[in-house]
């Protein structure tokens, strides 16, 4: 399917990612053991088929840079088409509190104007989801629609999905107005903020934003023309996190754990894709215990390990107690210590005997590096 | 010195069967055999090359090659894919002269010269691809320039049992070599070749050829080759090697090869950040351990699903292990999937075998099984 292509916008406020973000950009934080945010979304558009993929990055983007790279995991680096960065020249702060980021789609106008495929579809690095786009595609051919925004219809899911868009529909599916989730409503569609239309539209809308100067977001701008263009909404069933906090981080790795969410994100055809390390086999020692993990390769387990998810080269050390944690690469857990819903950011070494409590409300996150 | 110039290459003999590897090597050649959770037999040639710096490597392939070649591939994993050098396959080929298989191990690099020839290498590293080490070539180099000689064999101390199953040498106290036999009955000395030899291109391109025109000879390293420059007086010396080093030629010594990973003792470190050993990685999320499952001085890969209890055991690549089965002593190879309630101790499981709900399989101390799903 060559007549889409991709534009996964880095831009985010990582107000309530706290530690995890001051180091890098939402897309590369660890999730999953192996994995990385952005994984997600860069293999659901090449499972889809799509080859001409432009990343927005913002701000502390290096780990991003040495992540994907040239996107050779990915099968993106290519010839014809293949991956491209932009960076925006402003500073991140500018670009969520102030500027916006219709600057960044403003200074990518060559690259867009210049692509070859048909469609394009937007999207943030941010939703954890296995997603196949030629569904939606064909839902936004058959409807000539002029854009397709995915939803997710939410049942319960209260305190997920805070701050995430959500948006109304009428009963021809399309989108009558957009609003913010706060938390109060039981039933409400959050939009995954993927957004399918035609090039030229996206070409259009970012000209005339620039033009009138009346909105500082590219967002703004396609709800600008509810009710002037036909915006739909193309439902989307399966498993759905939003990192855009501590807790749906931490929530999102405990899902992680669930044999259903493990099926339909890692055990389908369409395979999630991440950057190759070369670690060793996992080594469980005599006398350890692994109960409901995800481990990934290179750690060496000679304690205990509960309801966690384990990074590459983890070493949990004899009589330490890890239970209901997120543990980064390379992190050394010494002889018996205790953590317990706590996420630890790369490299973080505890000391033995340490204990660290968090609250599975308000996991306490310990920095990368730390001594502790 | 033209651009393409390099001091030494390696070339790896990768053509066996291994037929005492039984089922195993049906379809597959020996080096293309798993081991350890992750790779294959192959991978410990190439990461040495890799480790050592050696940028330069042919592999001489011919039994069985698919799977060897797609495992290979352009040499990524092992930084091989380069502008100059690199890993080239080379199986036997057609020319003027006709079609021929590789006829021996001397033979495969006798048709090679010309591939050889293009780097115009000072020296020339033969190895095989069917040995379990962790190498450094360099100092092997180092120690061949410093004797000033013409040909090196690594060798390693054997039992006197053992020894009648290798090439065996004797040598003098500088290490140089004055006796060699191959597969002696009654071996004059424990001091056993390992099948790896740095040559001076020139020497051996000039042996070779002698060789191949010698209408008796069986082409062959340790036959041949090795024999004739000792018996000539040529400067071959020794290079002894204490460290970890295997030879995975049956069924048993590849199931013990695998169990000394689990063993703390062992020189075999796969954990060693400055000496890894690369391998063609699969795409496949982390390991979930379920939670009455129980895990213990195992090894587990990537992709597994374990509900079941796994004790001694090498569990590879993307293997689902049900619950109320119990893994013992076992080596299960990539994709088998055993079912539940299966118990199975002194196995090895060859790769994508199903083995059924509530099968029981049990080998004993002399003998470990192979569960081919036949």
């Amino acid at each position: 399917m060559n007549e889409l292509m991709g534009i996964i916008n880095l831009s985010a406020s990582t107000e309530k990612l706290k530690s995890l973000t001051e180091i890098r950009t939402i897309g590369s934080i660890p999730i999953g053991g192996r994995y990385r945010v952005i994984d997600f979304i860069l293999s659901n558009m090449v499972n889809s088929g799509m080859s001409n993929i432009a990343i927005c990055t913002q701000g502390k983007a290096r780990s991003l840079y040495d992540h994907v790279g040239s996107g050779k995991y990915w099968d993106l680096d290519r010839k014809k088409d293949g991956l491209y960065y932009f960076h925006p020249e402003a500073s991140s702060i500018d670009i969520v509190q102030k500027k916006g980021d219709i600057e960044i789609f403003n200074s990518m106008l060559g690259f867009i104007k210049g692509s070859k495929q048909e469609y394009v579809l937007l999207t943030r690095s941010y939703m954890v989801c296995n997603v196949d786009f030629l569904p939606m595609l064909e839902y936004h051919k058959e409807t000539g629609a002029d854009i397709t925004v995915l939803y997710k219809r939410m049942n319960n899911h209260v305190r997920r999905f805070i701050d995430c868009d959500t948006v109304n529909i009428d009963e021809n599916d399309s989108i009558i107005s957009i609003g913010k989730n706060l938390g109060k409503k039981k039933f409400y569609n959050v939009s995954l903020e993927m957004y399918i239309m035609k090039r030229e539209l996206l070409v259009e809308l970012i000209e005339e934003s620039i033009h009138l100067g009346d909105v500082d977001f590219l967002k703004q701008a396609i709800f600008k023309q509810i009710g002037e263009l036909d915006i739909k909404g193309f439902a989307f069933e399966g498993y759905l996190a939003c990192i855009n906090s501590i807790q749906n981080y931490y929530k999102a790795n405990m899902d992680m754990l669930l044999p259903e969410v493990q099926e339909e994100l890692f055990h389908s055809d369409a395979l999630i894709y991440t950057k190759i390390k070369d670690e060793p086999s996992t080594f469980y020692a005599d006398d350890s215990y692994t109960s409901n993990a995800l481990v990934s390769s290179g750690c060496i387990i000679e304690g205990v390990v509960e309801n966690s998810v384990l990074s590459r080269g983890v070493h949990v050390k004899k009589g330490a107690i890890v239970r209901n944690s997120v543990i980064m690469q390379n992190c050394e857990i010494g002889e018996t210590a205790n953590i317990n819903y706590m996420i630890l950011d790369k490299n973080v070494d505890v000391s033995e005997k340490r204990v660290f409590n968090g609250d599975v409300e308000h996991p306490f996150v310990i920095a990368k590096n730390s001594k502790v | 010195m033209s651009k393409f110039k390099k001091e030494i290459m390696a070339m790896i003999l990768a053509g066996g069967q291994g037929s005492r590897l039984k089922e195993m090597t049906h379809k597959i050649a020996k080096p293309a055999v798993p081991f350890g959770g992750k790779y294959r037999i192959i991978d410990f040639a190439l990461s040495n090359c890799a480790n050592s710096e050696i940028d330069t490597v042919g592999i001489l392939t011919q039994y069985e090659p698919y799977v060897l070649n797609s495992h290979i591939g352009i040499g990524s994993p092992w930084d091989l894919d380069r502008q100059h050098g690199g890993v080239r396959v080379l199986p036997p080929y057609y020319n003027r002269s006709g079609g021929r298989w590789y006829k021996g191990t001397a033979n495969a690099i006798y048709e090679n010269i010309s591939f050889i020839d293009r780097y115009e290498p000072e020296y020339i590293l033969i190895l095989s691809g069917d040995h379990i080490y962790n190498m450094d070539y360099a100092k092997m180099l180092a120690f061949h320039k410093k004797k000033k000689a013409e040909v090196t064999i690594a060798v390693k101390e054997v039992t006197f049992e053992e020894a009648q199953r290798f090439g065996i040498l004797s040598s003098d106290e500088s290490d140089r070599i004055y006796d060699f036999e191959e597969k002696p009955k009654n071996p004059k000395s424990t001091m056993a070749s390992m099948g790896i030899y740095i040559f001076n291109w020139a020497l051996l391109r000039e042996a070779l050829i002698e060789d191949e025109n010698n209408p008796d000879s069986k082409n062959d390293f340790g036959k041949n080759i090795i024999p004739k420059l000792v018996n000539e007086n040529a400067d071959v010396f020794s290079y002894e090697y204490s460290g970890y080093w295997r030879d995975v030629g049956t069924v048993e010594s590849l199931w013990e090869a695998n169990m000394d990973l689990l063993n703390p003792e062992s020189d075999l470190d796969l954990f060693n950040p400055k000496w890894k050993i690369y391998s063609a990685n699969t795409i496949s999320p982390p390991q979930y351990i379920a939670p009455q499952a129980n895990v213990e001085k195992s090894i587990v890969n990537d992709g597994c699903i374990i509900k079941g209890s796994v004790k001694n055991s090498i569990i590879s690549t993307k293997v689902k292990i049900g619950a109320n089965s119990v893994i013992e002593s076992s080596v299960i190879m990539p994709d088998a999937v055993i079912e539940d309630g299966v118990h199975l101790y002194k196995t090895i499981v060859m790769s994508g075998v199903v083995v059924k709900d509530n099968t029981v399989v049990k080998g004993n101390d002399k003998e470990v099984i192979l569960v081919t799903g036949e």
